[in-house]
């Protein structure tokens, strides 16, 4: 098919759903509308997200891998030489995903269809290659060396940019976020991880021990290494796992080639005498050691290194190597010239002396801005190259196997043997993406669930996915730290959107309007800083290195300033001005004396408005030029008005959140406060007057609940899919929810609610359901279920066949084929019963015969059969072929659901409840107008719960049902009660929101008013059709004949130890009996009773004879236990007696 | 006891009538039939084809109720129940394409068919009496005369939008005599029923029946059938000056007025809608008494088009009537 091309289509009009937002009439607000800055700034969240999407994060990590990271990972990887021949040589020049060196693009595969097809949505992955062919040199270009997964709507993908009509052509859905990836039919998705920093020093103390220590994790794309500086026995030792015992850090300064006291104690302490008597101690322990030339002190380090190598190197060597290559990896030593790393560990140093006088002075861990978030693009890259490096190794193993021949005849053309390999790539990356098993040897890294399948339950659980960020600590271990909720997630990540239960707070969520950082260069930055004025470390004396402030990028100390304020705020005015990077963030630490420069990738960051003398940037002009479409976010970045603050440039900077708070001292402004929240808790109106975990609970079940999935959803075959039959968008919405497409893809529906106590069947949260709204509509849904059939070939030829429909005496089909047609496929639009087939397939019996033995083929039935207690209709049915080669059959069932009871329901502020009793129209309370309601609501939900927000939100619903207007709910905002509640007095009603109803069973009016109005309720996918279970007789365990286990295996009620203990403390010993031994698993033995072994047959085995076989009845388990004990020579003799003796 | 029914700022009192034999020493409040006939009263206050409004006066709740009752629930109407596809290419499912064709209200006289017996063999159940048959057979097809830059569906494509008018009758017998004057067509023919695309095609058949909106909300004859009491308004002291202007706002326009005197006085309290907004007022406390007549019954009675509202009340008497005389009839009764 042909491509998209992106150059014709503009990027204004990349996405009609955003433009909505943006035109210049939305939602009520017209172009000669006054504009406000204050009110209208909001305007930069749609402005952001149409440029960033919602899942721009994931997005931009997989362009930057695409673009940037793997032609990284082929210079680092670039040539391939062989052992046997010296001349030979093979050189990766360039390598593009996707398309060829002329820019034709490859032709992919649509993603829908890869879905139905169950294959993967990739492409092929092209290098050029210049290689030795005999004497001459040859460039190959557009060789595949595999097929790269591609994310969805990447610029790779054929989605980038594609305009809704073309979204439509290729049956996918606008709303679709992407980000995710297609591999064998199943959308995977990488979730984001999140670590402790790499190359950060992190200070830290144990107060208890008494012990302090600096650790930094060294990481390249070779190795990755942990370094340490300790304190034990109040002296500093530098601690590395490849160096057996730790190494006093004067040792190691003399070693790096500080051979002067007086300088170590300069780089260490400055002239600060506190530190210096904490310090001093140190010296004494080198000089114990008789090191004080820098060799001794290498070879002191040589002897304790422990690394296994080829050839054996001197002590002396083994030192230097431990030193320029081992510690502080991250490093790189060039002619041997250690002073950089020298600096890196005397800051260490500085650090834990700074802690040991000051415990305050010590980092944390849970701190956002300690952490990084690696995506999807990261992961890929490990994968890649660890991938690409195998690729290579078997490439030379092969290539030197051909020329070792001594004689060959033809000349070798090293290309031959390229393609032989090429599906190690391909089935690598699949595989690790299908499975979510990330094992790195080069690292040690053995991940598993690092991707998972994207839950397609509703949209906002698909979305709730893609800024999910889960956390490498371990579930089990009970620390609270990395679990609370941190100050510093303001912005960043959601406050509300995290799982109860073991991985509470370990999963987070990012928040609205943040992005992830990708890695930048860091020579320009570092040139930049010389520039403005930095000193360069390398040229500053020791004695002065801490008098100034220092430089540090990325980490590592580059250079000091006697000037902080200035560099930093010279430097912030080149990133405004957009000489450097938007992403590239600078701040002061004055504790440390440091000015810290970070370019690397998987910081999160925020945008902000930047302010000036007390005055916002942004103007009301600024603002109508972007409603106009005059202006972009990216301008609003470039002009200088808006910026990207990581955590810990917000840290150092004075952020007002609303207007009125601005004063001189203020440097920025917050876009919108509701941002604070992520898309998921962004549904719930009014979550300022909530209780903060009732928000937390409807984060949770938002996910749950059934509605709307995407636009293509019913060309979707899904594993299982609920779909609401009329879902409506919320009455009372919030500005998240216009953003996310919430009200186009909704999932609930407005229900009438009368909060009062009706009939006792709405205890414990139960709600009472109108019979008559559920006749009209009221929470239906459907389910949809797929079943796949392959149709397998065999080795021998044979192949499984579809047989047809079989027909009785009057040519009508019998009952088990009803649904089928006559091709022996269930037909469209046919309901299946339990019992009846849908797919008529049949194998070959003899399909493990030899081809030359082979007979006629006969075919043994094995149709799909339809089981379970309620009928399906045949949805769909799709025939096609898959990737290898087999024909592959899949059947959409549907199933029309009507709420019953059981069924559960949920409001958007976490209180759940089930239906309790359905009751009929005539008999529910009616107001003046005739309302009845649709849910009837007991109001004991409300006390202990404090969902204040619910209650508003039924005040503005009823307001706007009265007003024809859909009230606004947005966090720290919405519309005012005071409003909502004149709307309601305007039109005859009761300020409150509560009504005089009557009482439908006597007529009479009731004595209280009932607070009455529409709630937005979700249905959730918990439904009583799926859970239903009861069993009089059925299967067994084969092994215990005891009832199986389960409703999925038709399973037994089990009557448990503490039921068991009832019933014993009852004295009902009869049934103990019935329940635990008749109805479960009795078996007749016979016992001998001389022996007291089991024999069988009435004849004892061992004391042969049948003289004093008894029969008795015992469990199965029993007996079986006594078996296995008399299988582990103990043999178990039964006792018999007389209960009742005679 | 007075026959008011409290409305005060955060309850309801006096709900319940207690004018029945033995409630008290000093009233006999036996049943009368001559007095009811004096005192009881119906008002029709306006009446059209689809909705009427009438007054109950002197009536007793329950009795009021059971009309409520009997017109939502009981009184029978006609409506599709078994719909037969023959093929549906549309996004809609058929069991949700079925239940919106359900939905639809008929314009046919319940009278006209007799009730259907479910214990027979679905082959024999429906007969010329007691079912009307519906189909719908449409297929959406491009419009070659739409103008090139249309982007409107209707305009694009024909039959693209489908309506309950597009519904058909099929008399079936002696139907073709019996509906010759009275064709069954949808009571309101602009219910969409489904959207279609070119190529997509619906064609099926609904064998409509007699039943009660206690089985399926479909068969009740109303949209909404209720009562509300009749506001009563009492000012117990004087209200002058501004108050009396603050007075009059707190209630639906023509309730309240202000007469020469500057006094607030009561109108119309049959337009009050009971909003409680003078409870809520410092000024007012003690001045004002809010109530509503408990045997002043105000109905509404909405008909969803088969028949006229009258007449679904008249038939929710006879049924109330007919139950009283089976109760009546029953052994324990005598």
């Amino acid at each position: 098919m042909v491509q998209p091309d992106s150059h014709t289509h503009d990027n204004f009009e990349k996405d009609e759903a955003f433009d909505a937002l943006l035109k210049p009439v939305f939602k009520g607000k017209k172009l000669t509308d006054e504009i406000n800055t204050a009110d209208d700034k909001w305007n930069l969240l749609p402005a952001f997200l149409k440029v960033k999407g919602l899942v721009k994060q994931h997005l931009d990590s997989f362009n930057y891998f695409v673009d940037v990271d793997l032609k990284k990972i082929i210079q680092a990887n670039e040539v391939i030489l062989s052992d046997v021949d010296p001349e030979f040589y093979l050189k990766y020049v360039d390598i593009r995903v996707g398309y060829k060196h002329n820019g034709h693009k490859a032709i992919m595969t649509p993603p829908h269809e890869c879905r139905l097809r169950d294959m993967t949505y990739s492409t092929p992955i092209f290098v050029d290659i210049e290689y030795t062919r005999g004497r001459s040199i040859v460039l190959h270009r557009d060789v595949e060396i595999g097929k790269m997964p591609i994310m969805l709507r990447s610029n790779k993908c054929i989605l980038d940019s594609a305009a809704e009509s073309d979204m439509a052509k290729l049956n996918e859905c606008p709303l679709d976020p992407g980000g995710y990836f297609i591999v064998n039919g199943t959308e995977k998705v990488i979730l984001v991880q999140e670590q402790l920093s790499k190359n950060r020093i992190i200070v830290e103390a144990d107060e208890k021990k008494n012990i302090v220590q600096a650790s930094v994790t060294s990481s390249t794309h070779e190795r990755k290494s942990k370094t340490y500086v300790v304190t034990k026995n109040d002296k500093i030792y530098l601690k590395h796992n490849s160096i057996a015992e730790e190494v006093p850090i004067v040792v190691v300064l003399k070693a790096c080639g500080i051979a002067s006291d007086l300088e170590i104690m300069q780089l260490v302490c400055g002239n600060d005498s506190s530190y210096q008597d904490i310090f001093a101690i140190n010296f004494e322990e080198a000089a114990e050691l008789k090191i004080y030339t820098q060799q001794q002190a290498l070879e002191f380090i040589g002897t304790k290194v422990k690394t296994v190598r080829r050839q054996k190197l001197s002590i002396l060597q083994e030192g230097i190597e431990a030193i320029a290559t081992t510690v502080i990896a991250h490093l790189t030593v060039e002619a041997l010239d250690f002073r950089k790393k020298a600096l890196y560990i005397a800051m260490m140093t500085h650090r834990v002396v700074m802690a040991i006088d000051n415990p305050k002075m010590v980092d944390d861990r849970d701190y956002v801005g300690n952490k990084r978030l690696e995506l999807a693009g990261q992961l890929m890259s490990l994968l890649f190259e660890d991938l690409f490096k195998k690729f290579n190794n078997d490439f030379k193993a092969n290539i030197d196997k051909v020329l070792k021949k001594p004689n060959r005849a033809e000349m070798y053309d090293a290309l031959l043997t390229i393609n032989v390999h090429s599906n190690n790539i391909t089935t690598g990356m699949n595989r690790a993406i299908s499975t979510g098993n990330w094992s790195l040897k080069r690292f040690k890294m053995e991940r598993a669930g690092v991707t998972h399948v994207l839950s397609r339950l509703s949209y906002i659980s698909a979305l709730g996915m893609m800024t999910r960020i889960s956390s490498q600590f371990e579930k089990s271990r009970k620390v609270s730290g990395p679990r609370a909720l941190q100050p510093s997630q303001f912005g960043m990540l959601c406050t509300s959107d995290t799982p109860e239960g073991e991985a509470c707070g370990l999963v987070k969520n990012l928040a609205l309007m943040t992005h992830i950082t990708t890695d930048d260069e860091e020579d320009p930055i570092k040139v930049i800083c010389y520039l403005l004025g930095v000193e360069d470390i390398t040229l500053v004396d020791s004695a002065s290195i801490h008098i100034n402030y220092g430089v540090y990028l990325n980490g590592t100390i580059i250079g000091t300033t006697r000037f902080p304020t200035k560099f930093v705020s010279q430097f912030r005015c080149l990133r405004r001005t957009g000489r450097v990077s938007e992403f590239i963030s600078i701040y002061t630490n004055s504790h440390q004396k440091a000015v810290h420069i970070a370019t690397d990738g998987g910081r999160i960051c925020r945008p902000l408005i930047i302010v000036s003398n007390g005055v916002p940037s942004v103007t009301a002009a600024h603002l109508r030029d972007l409603l106009d479409g005059k202006l972009q976010f990216d301008d609003f970045l470039k002009l200088g008005l808006v910026e990207y603050l990581d955590v810990n440039e917000e840290n150092d900077s004075f952020i007002a959140l609303y207007e009125r708070d601005l004063s001189k001292n203020i440097t920025h402004l917050e876009i919108e406060s509701f941002t604070v929240l992520g898309a998921v808790a962004g549904l719930i109106p009014y979550p300022h007057h909530n209780q903060s975990p009732r928000n937390t609970y409807q984060c949770a079940m938002g996910k749950q609940a059934i509605g709307a999935i995407a636009y293509n959803q019913f060309k979707r075959i899904d594993t299982l899919l609920y779909l609401m039959i009329y879902p409506q968008q919320p009455m009372v919405k919030t500005k998240t929810i216009e953003l996310i497409g919430y009200d186009k893809l909704p999932a609930g529906q407005n229900a009438t609610v009368a909060v009062m106590s009706y009939s006792g069947y709405d205890i414990e949260d139960a709600l009472v359901l109108n019979k008559a709204s559920l006749d009209r509509g009221f929470g239906r849904c459907e389910t949809r279920r797929k079943n796949t059939t392959v149709l397998k070939r065999y080795p021998n030829h044979t192949q499984d066949i579809i047989g047809g429909m079989r027909v009785d005496e009057n040519g009508e089909p019998i009952w088990q084929h009803q649904a089928l047609g006559p091709d022996g496929l269930g037909e469209v639009g046919m309901k299946v019963e339990s019992g009846q087939i849908y797919v008529n397939k049949s194998v070959p019996t003899n399909a493990s015969d030899s081809i030359l033995t082979q007979t006629e083929a006969q075919y043994k039935e094995t149709p799909v059969v339809y089981r379970a207690p309620e009928p399906s209709h045949i949805d769909q049915v799709m025939m096609s072929v898959s990737d290898n080669d087999q024909a592959l059959i899949k059947v959409l069932l549907r199933q029309h659901r009507r709420p019953e009871l059981g069924d559960k329901f949920s409001s958007r502020h976490g209180q759940k409840g089930v239906c309790g009793i359905i009751v009929s129209h005539e008999d529910l309370p009616f107001n003046d107008q005739g309302v009845v309601p649709d849910i009837i609501m007991n109001p004991h939900g409300f006390p202990s719960r404090m969902t204040v927000g619910k209650m508003i939100e039924l005040i503005s619903g009823k307001a706007g049902v009265l007003n024809g207007s859909l009230e606004y709910g947005t966090c720290f905002g919405g519309s005012k009660l005071e409003d909502m509640s004149e709307i309601l007095v305007n039109n005859g009603f009761n300020y409150s929101g509560k009504d005089m109803l009557y009482s439908g069973i006597t007529g009479e009016c009731l004595q209280a008013y009932i607070f009455f109005g529409p709630i937005y309720y979700q249905k959730l996918k918990h439904m009583v059709l799926d859970k239903m279970h009861a069993r009089a007789r059925g299967p067994r365990a084969v092994l215990t004949r005891q009832p199986t286990e389960g409703r999925s295996r038709d399973g037994g009620l089990r009557l448990g130890e503490m039921e068991r203990d009832c019933v014993i403390a009852y004295g009902a010993s009869q049934l103990l009996l019935e329940r635990l031994m008749l109805s479960s698993d009795a078996f007749e033995v016979d016992v001998c009773e001389k022996c007291g072994l089991m024999g069988y047959s009435g004849w004892c085995t061992s004391c042969k004879t049948a003289e004093h076989i008894v029969k008795m009845t015992i469990p199965y388990a029993a007996k079986l236990l006594f078996q296995e004990l008399l299988a582990m020579n103990i043999a178990p003799r039964l006792k018999l007696g007389d209960v009742f003796e005679a | 006891m007075s026959n008011i029914v409290g409305v005060e700022y955060n309850r309801v009192t006096n709900s319940s009538s207690t004018d029945f034999p033995g409630f008290s020493s000093e009233q006999d409040n036996a049943w009368d039939l001559e007095k009811f006939k004096q005192t009881f009263d119906v008002r029709i206050e306006s009446l059209d084809e689809r909705e009427v409004n009438f007054d109950l006066v002197h009536v007793d709740t329950s009795v009021a109720n059971a009309f409520r009752r009997i017109m939502i629930s009981e009184v029978p109407s006609v409506a599709p129940e078994y719909v037969y596809f023959f093929n549906n290419t549309s996004v809609l499912q058929d069991e949700v394409l079925a239940h919106r064709i359900g939905l639809v209200p008929l314009k046919v006289d319940p009278d006209m068919l007799s009730w259907v017996d479910t214990s027979l063999a679905e082959a024999e159940r429906f007969t010329d009496e007691n079912t009307i048959v519906m189909s719908l057979n449409v297929k959406c097809t491009r419009n070659p005369d739409a103008p090139k830059d249309s982007e409107d569906p209707k305009v694009l494509y024909r039959n693209a939008h489908i309506y309950a008018r597009d519904l058909k009758f099929e008399p079936q017998g002696k139907q073709l005599e019996q509906f010759a004057k009275c064709p069954v067509v949808a009571a309101d023919p602009d219910i969409l029923l489904a959207k279609l695309r070119p190529g997509q095609e619906i064609s099926l058949r609904a064998h409509c029946i007699l039943g009660t909106g206690a089985d399926h909300a479909k068969f009740s004859p109303v949209s909404t059938a209720s009562y509300r009491l009749l506001p009563h308004i009492q000012i117990t002291q004087p209200i002058t000056g501004d108050a009396a202007k603050k007075f009059v706002k707190c209630f639906p326009k023509g309730v309240a007025g202000v007469n020469e005197k500057g006094e607030a006085y009561v109108k119309d309290p049959r337009k009050d809608t009971v909003s409680r907004e003078v409870l809520r007022h410092e000024e007012f406390e003690g001045k004002v008494k809010l109530g509503r007549v408990r045997d002043h019954f105000i109905f509404n009675v909405e008909s969803a088009g088969a028949m006229t509202p009258e007449e679904i009340f008249f038939k929710s008497v006879r049924i109330l009537k007919n139950k009283a005389e089976y109760l009546k009839n029953c052994p324990i009764s005598q």
